[in-house]
Formats: structure tokens, C-alpha cells, sequence
């Protein structure tokens, strides 16, 4: 007691589809010295072994949480396996890991783990969610995301792409797979695994729920709003698509809460990622907004704006919905507020 | 928590962060809390009237969801709400509906 709160440990979630490269590229990570404080949590042991030696397995169950909020769905067994690699920890049982990868099966959704560190009582008092690491492989990626739902999801969600196997791949394919990526997800950093140095720093940094870096994601840097589904393949199950907002006016905090649970409420499923920087009435710096699905995680005041721009701006990733709908509602409910609002209230 | 009506502490749902400095801190400066709550129930409602539901705050910890029949339901944050007005109203509540953005868009929400 009367100790400083312990810092929370960040969870990097890998994930991509069967065969993307996913525990090759934590082979690669956790070789470098400065990650032997590694913690890897793993669903299934793939043909490559990892000589690690903070190495858990675990299996998959689902709750649903009393209250009936998606957002609240808790991988049981995922929440225990965590626990007890922090209490081996806390009993010094194990090394002092400073940070935990969990690698997802390729046919996971990435939602109830994201879910899963941050509803978990216990959890979300040690551990927040750093980001999440998407691996897509360069010859087979155009494939499964043809096929593979699971897989366009793995890729909305990503906070990092990293494209693999890409010496195997012609270079128009590559260059075709990385178009559609950055159709599904125009926000996150993409490494070629094969042909450059991946910076474990950069790949690991937790920095994808703070707002920094946002100068890369904001609208203005963004392509055209379009969908992934360019080709009219009716088999295809990507119809997901950007949709940058901005809006001029600040904004009220409360009624975009109101706007945004219940947009979430009803198209959570849809929208898989929502991200951006809010002026909010009666705040100097910008608030950032970060959700996955139905999960918003905590939001943070930026340090400073990143640059001369003070409208709110955000991005959304959305399955099946009209980004006109979209923005109509947002400004309809933003005028709701301003105008039942007394200025001088804030 | 409350011995009398069994409330857990405050909630901590990313509506009640820290969207304002001051505002949503959970041990201090009670009176900005207690104004953004009504700030709040003023701004559910504003929405909630188009179905003609309302919300008031019950003890500073939740909500109370009611109907014009008199139907309730108690509500622990704003993300639990649309599940429960819902289930009162029977009928999805949905912000891309085209008739709520109207009547918000001419003044009437």
C-alpha cells in the first residue's frame, strides 16, 4: 500500500488470416534484445515453434456479460490466462514482462479480445490495449479476403498492417493487394515484411488510442472515400469502405456520446472502426476517439492539435452503410445540441 | 457503495472520461459532475422525445428510462440505454433513421 499505481501493461493483439505469417513475424520481433520482456500469450501452436520463454496457450470460450452489451462480450478463458500470467508475475514467478502479445487464431475476430482487456474488471486495472498487428499474406491475401469475411475484418481493425511473403509475390500482385487495403483501411501504417526492416518500436509502440501520429490518419491525408469492392464481384464480402467527416463547429461532448452510442448500438457490426480528433466545446486541445466495433476505448486529450486545422475530423470504417447517412445524422444531431444549448453554459 | 441503495462507485463507461478536464474526475469537483449529468439527461431527451420516452437521473449513478405508459427500466450508462429503450419501445432506435433526422433537422427533436 501507499506504492505508486502500477503502470498498465500494454496488449498487442497479433492477428491475421491461416498461413499469414503471424508467429514468423513474432519470431522476428521477440529476437531483438530490447523485446525479451515479452509476455506472448498464443491460441494454437502453429508448425513454428517459439523458443520464448513467457510462452502461454490458450483456448476459447465466450460470455456475454449480464447487461446484453455487445461490448461486453469476455473471452473467459483468454481473461484467465491472462490473470494468472499477472499473478505469476506479481508472485515474481515469472520474469517481469514490461509488455503481452496475444496471437489470435487466423479465423478469430479480433473484437472479443479487444474486448475482453478492456471490460475484464480486473484486467482493465492492469492492462490496456496497445494495438493491433494485422499480417496479410502477399500471394494468398487477394484470396481470403475474397473468401475469408474473417479476414477483411482482420484488416478494418488493424492498427498495422504488415504484408508478408512479399518475395513471393509478383509485383502487380503486391501492388493490387495493397490498393485493397488501403481501400479497407487507409489508416494504418503498412510494412512490406520481406523487403524492408520492420521497426519493432514502431510496430509495438502503443500509441494507436492517443491521438498521435494522427497527422497520418486525419481526413485531409486520406484518398477518395470508395469502396474495397471495386471490381463487382458479387462474392466478394468486403463492401467496406472509409468515410471521412468533418465538422466546423465544436462539438458537444455529451450529445456526440449520445450520437455515437447510439449509432454503435444499432451498427456496431458495421461500423468496424471509428477514429478521429474532436474540438470539443470547452476543451483547448483536441480529444481523440478511438472505437473498434462496438468498443470505444477511453478517450484522450491530445497535448496539442496537430496542426493549423481546429475542425473535428474523423474516419470511419463501414460495412454496408451509406457515408451520407452517416455525416446527415452526426451535423442533425450536432445542430440539436448547439441550438437547445445555452452558449454561456461552458 | 451506497448501503442504501447498493450503487457501485461511479461509472466508467467512455462517455463519463475525460472529455473535459475537471468534468469527469471521478472524486473531486462533485458540483461539474452533477451538472453534466443533467447537461446529459437534457440532451438524451432531446432525442429520446421522438419516441416518447424520457430519462431522468436516479441518485447520481444511473438512469431512469420511462415511457409514456409508464413502462421504466434503469440504466447504468448511455451505451446500456438504446439496448433498453428498445426494449420498451419494442422497435429499433436508430440515428440513421430518416424520419428522426428530419424532425432534428427542422427543430422539432
Amino acid at each position: 500500500m501507499g506504492e505508486a499505481a502500477p503502470e498498465f501493461t500494454p496488449i498487442t493483439l497479433v492477428t491475421g488470416f491461416l498461413g499469414s505469417g503471424k508467429t514468423t513475424l513474432l519470431q522476428r520481433l521477440l529476437c531483438e534484445p530490447t523485446f525479451s520482456d515479452t509476455a506472448v500469450l498464443i491460441n494454437e501452436f502453429g508448425e513454428i515453434g517459439l523458443d520464448h520463454h513467457l510462452l502461454e496457450r490458450i483456448d476459447e470460450t465466450m460470455v456475454v456479460l449480464q447487461s446484453g452489451c455487445l461490448c461486453c462480450t469476455i473471452r473467459s478463458e483468454l481473461s484467465a490466462a491472462i490473470k494468472d500470467l499477472h499473478s505469476q508475475r506479481e508472485r515474481g514467478l515469472v520474469p517481469p514482462f514490461r509488455r503481452l502479445v496475444i496471437e489470435s487464431t487466423g479465423l478469430a475476430d479480433p473484437f472479443p479480445i479487444l474486448s475482453t482487456v478492456q471490460t475484464d474488471p480486473v484486467l482493465r486495472h492492469h492492462f490496456c490495449l496497445g494495438s493491433v498487428i494485422t499480417t496479410v499474406d502477399a500471394v494468398n491475401g487477394m484470396r481470403q479476403l475474397d473468401a475469408q469475411p474473417e479476414s477483411v475484418k482482420q484488416v478494418a481493425v488493424a492498427d498495422r498492417l504488415v504484408l508478408t511473403k512479399t518475395d513471393l509475390a509478383a509485383a502487380e500482385t503486391v501492388r493490387l493487394l495493397v490498393e485493397r487495403l488501403r481501400c479497407i483501411n487507409p489508416m494504418a501504417p503498412l510494412w512490406r515484411g520481406a523487403d524492408q526492416d520492420i521497426d519493432a518500436g514502431a510496430l509495438l509502440a502503443k500509441d494507436a488510442f492517443d491521438g498521435n501520429g494522427a497527422e497520418r490518419w486525419l481526413p485531409a491525408h486520406l484518398p477518395p472515400t470508395r469502396p474495397a469492392h471495386v471490381h463487382g464481384d458479387r462474392n466478394r464480402h468486403d463492401d467496406i469502405r472509409a468515410v471521412a467527416l468533418s465538422l466546423d463547429q465544436p462539438v458537444d461532448w455529451t450529445m456526440f456520446g449520445i450520437w455515437l452510442t447510439m449509432l454503435l448500438h444499432r451498427h456496431g457490426n458495421e461500423v468496424l472502426r471509428v477514429k478521429g480528433i474532436l474540438n470539443v466545446a470547452g476543451a483547448k486541445t483536441p480529444v481523440a476517439v478511438h472505437g473498434v466495433q462496438h468498443l470505444v476505448h477511453p478517450p484522450t486529450h491530445m497535448t496539442a492539435w496537430p496542426d493549423t486545422d481546429r475542425r473535428s475530423r474523423l474516419v470511419f470504417i463501414v460495412k454496408d452503410l451509406a457515408p451520407a447517412a452517416i455525416e446527415r445524422s452526426l451535423r442533425a444531431f450536432s445542430m440539436t445540441s448547439t441550438e437547445s444549448h445555452s452558449p454561456g453554459r461552458r | 457503495m451506497c448501503a442504501l441503495c447498493g450503487v457501485l462507485g461511479g461509472s466508467d463507461h467512455w462517455t463519463d472520461a475525460v472529455a473535459r478536464p475537471g468534468v469527469f474526475t471521478r472524486n473531486t469537483d462533485a458540483a461539474s459532475r452533477r451538472r453534466e449529468r443533467m447537461h446529459r439527461v437534457a440532451a438524451a431527451n432531446r432525442i429520446l422525445r421522438h419516441y416518447g420516452m424520457t430519462l431522468a437521473d436516479w441518485q447520481g449513478a444511473s438512469f431512469v428510462l420511462s415511457t409514456a405508459t409508464g413502462k421504466t427500466e434503469i440504466v447504468d450508462n448511455l451505451s446500456h440505454l438504446w439496448a433498453a429503450a428498445e426494449r420498451l419501445l419494442s422497435r429499433p432506435c436508430d440515428p440513421l433513421d430518416e424520419e428522426l433526422i428530419a424532425r432534428l433537422e427542422s427543430g422539432l427533436g
